[in-house]
């Protein structure tokens, strides 16, 4: 996850004179902290090099832009339809998980900051604690939940969503809280009610705003928790973006990595967005 | 650390309260009923399921599973797996926010590291596998490399096996090592350094009497919590390995196996236990990491 505080930044002590100064305190040297990151870096991204060369890769040997070519051809489209439509519900959920994030934690966390301060802990608790139960425990108590949930609203892929979001709480969780930390809702709430603010008006108009950075980042932060989600969708038997990818691997590997890729790729950025609103916040705030 | 700051003194008036206690309430019901039946009973319903039968009596033979010499071989092969990645990974990791001090905190190369960082460690799963069948698959890169050096064939994949997750593993472990030990790196305040180097001491004795002691209950913790995530991982054994070997594989071959009547249940007696060393692992971080906050502040 995106660390959220950002921390007293160590910067290694500057000599007054030029020249080779004597360094002391934690930085390494600007050369050894190079060497080791780019070795890292070479590392990691030889995977995905690797993923790149593969979709070139022609069968019989040789390279091709044939399966990009596939991915076009009408022919072959009913190869990749689990995928297709594993996408569409991935897309479906992005929307309704976000939304379970945004119009029910959201509007809890600062009701409770605005009027019961006394819960927060039960929040942070609630939203902490499915990192302590793994998805691969909680599917197994899943499993007899959605049968129910299957009689009252139907078995569709967008139910996945109620799930998906106890799963998303802990990353959608810290964003907002430390954005809510940096804000003083309960001024803002009393200047709001001494001028005569109703508390939809407050919430609507002088907190949402004040809180956007966070908003935003749990936002994007859960459309990834969707995006890369596996476990819960195989246990249900509901097709995702990531189940159907793991389906079409097996027909045709070349297909199944173009798209590993290109939703790793989509990923980053969106985590390079997040760090980006994240870190460029107002500077009175020490 | 921010602290949240408690300003109970200056609350809304006490009429304002009294009139609008009802309605606030409400607000808070909807999350409080979202989290009970999606995460609550779930979490309930799956560790108790392994007490009782199918057809709904109590009963303690789902826990023969773990006389079982597979089941036993597999826990075995989740913790050793756990195990090693997580020291690799926690190493590794920390050799990684080691360099990454000398770099500006809100700097490009920063803010790269972290978003990869968090597509590694959390967004990986299936596609994180596919990386490593293009890598070093039986048709990967890595395979055509030495088989051109070698002759054909000379490359026979470990991919598939449960030894061989260990480099996949990694791929997500060091990344959640990077991500959740920086803070403590960063918490290492540039005065303790001068305070060294005015006693006459150097770097080696800044790290050997300051900088390891304050950072090893954040290390050991961040270790605890690499072998809590690689233990319950599964999208990526999943993707690389059919037959199992892992206790997440297990359970889920519990839960779908409709040949073996009967053998259902058992995913909630291994869920029970994998419950039981999380809650152990967790309470150990929590420990870990409250004594690791002192410093950073």
């Amino acid at each position: 996850m995106t660390p959220i505080q950002a921390g007293p930044a160590a910067e290694p002590f500057v000599a007054g004179r030029a020249g080779r100064a004597p360094r002391f305190g934690a930085p390494p040297s600007k050369a050894t902290a190079r060497v080791i990151l780019l070795v890292t870096g070479i590392l990691f991204l030889l995977p995905i090099v690797a993923m790149g060369v593969f979709t070139f890769r022609a069968n019989g040997g040789g390279y091709t832009v044939g399966h990009y070519l596939d991915l076009f051809n009408p022919a072959l489209e009913y190869n990749y339809d689990v995928l297709f439509q594993g996408i569409q519900n991935s897309l479906i959920l992005c929307v309704i998980t976000a939304a379970i994030i945004l119009l029910l934690m959201v509007p809890t966390m600062v009701l409770i900051e605005m009027r019961y301060p006394r819960l927060r802990r039960v929040m942070e608790f609630i939203c902490l604690v499915p990192i302590t139960i793994p998805t691969i425990v909680l599917v197994v108590g899943l499993a007899p939940t959605y049968s129910v949930v299957a009689q009252v609203v139907g078995s569709d892929a967008w139910t996945l969503a109620f799930a998906i979001g106890v799963i998303a709480l802990p990353y959608a969780y810290r964003p907002v809280a430390v954005n809510i930390a940096g804000v003083d809702v309960r001024t803002l709430t009393e200047a709001g009610r001494s001028l005569g603010a109703g508390y939809l008006s407050i919430m609507w108009r002088i907190i949402l705003p004040n809180l956007r950075r966070g908003i935003i980042a749990a936002a994007f932060i859960t459309i990834t928790v969707v995006l890369g989600e596996f476990t819960i969708a195989t246990f249900l038997g509901r097709t995702t973006f990531q189940t159907g990818l793991l389906q079409v691997e097996s027909g045709d590997p070349y297909v199944a990595v173009i798209f590993a890729l290109l939703a790793l790729l989509f990923g980053f950025v969106i985590l390079l967005i997040i760090g980006r609103v994240g870190s460029i916040r107002p500077k009175n705030k020490d | 650390m921010t602290t949240l700051a408690t300003n109970r003194g200056a609350g809304v008036t006490p009429r304002c309260r009294g009139a609008r206690i009802g309605a606030g309430w409400i607000g808070v019901v909807p999350f409080g009923v979202y989290a009970l039946l999606f995460l609550a009973i779930p979490a309930v319903l799956a560790v108790a399921s392994g007490f009782f039968t199918e057809s709904g009596a109590f009963t303690l033979a789902n826990f023969d599973t773990f006389a079982d010499p597979t089941t036993q071989k597999d826990i075995v092969g989740s913790i050793g797996l756990s195990a090693v990645t997580a020291i690799i990974g926690a190493i590794a990791g920390a050799i990684i926010c080691y360099a990454l001090l000398s770099m500006s905190s809100d700097g490009l190369v920063r803010t790269v590291v972290d978003a990869a960082s968090s597509v590694f460690a959390q967004f990986g799963g299936v596609m994180l596998a596919f990386a490593f069948i293009a890598t070093m698959g039986n048709t990967g890169l890595l395979g055509i490399i030495i088989d051109g050096l070698f002759g054909a064939n000379a490359y026979t994949s470990p991919l598939y096996t449960v030894p061989g997750l260990v480099p996949v593993y990694l791929f997500f472990q060091i990344p959640l090592m990077v991500l959740t030990f920086m803070p403590a790196m960063e918490a290492l305040k540039p005065a303790w350094g001068e305070a060294v180097a005015t006693l006459g001491g150097t770097r080696r004795t800044y790290w050997w009497r300051v900088g390891i002691p304050v950072l090893a209950p954040a290390f050991f913790g961040c270790t605890i919590l690499l072998f809590a995530n690689s233990f319950s991982s599964f999208a990526t054994a999943a993707a690389l390995i059919s037959q199992g070997g892992l206790i997440s594989l297990d359970i889920f071959r519990a839960t779908t196996s409709e040949t073996v009547v009967g053998h259902a249940n058992e995913a909630g007696s291994l869920a029970l236990a994998m419950v039981v060393v999380m809650i152990v692992l967790m309470s150990a971080y929590g420990v870990l990491q409250r004594r690791a906050a002192k410093w950073e502040n």
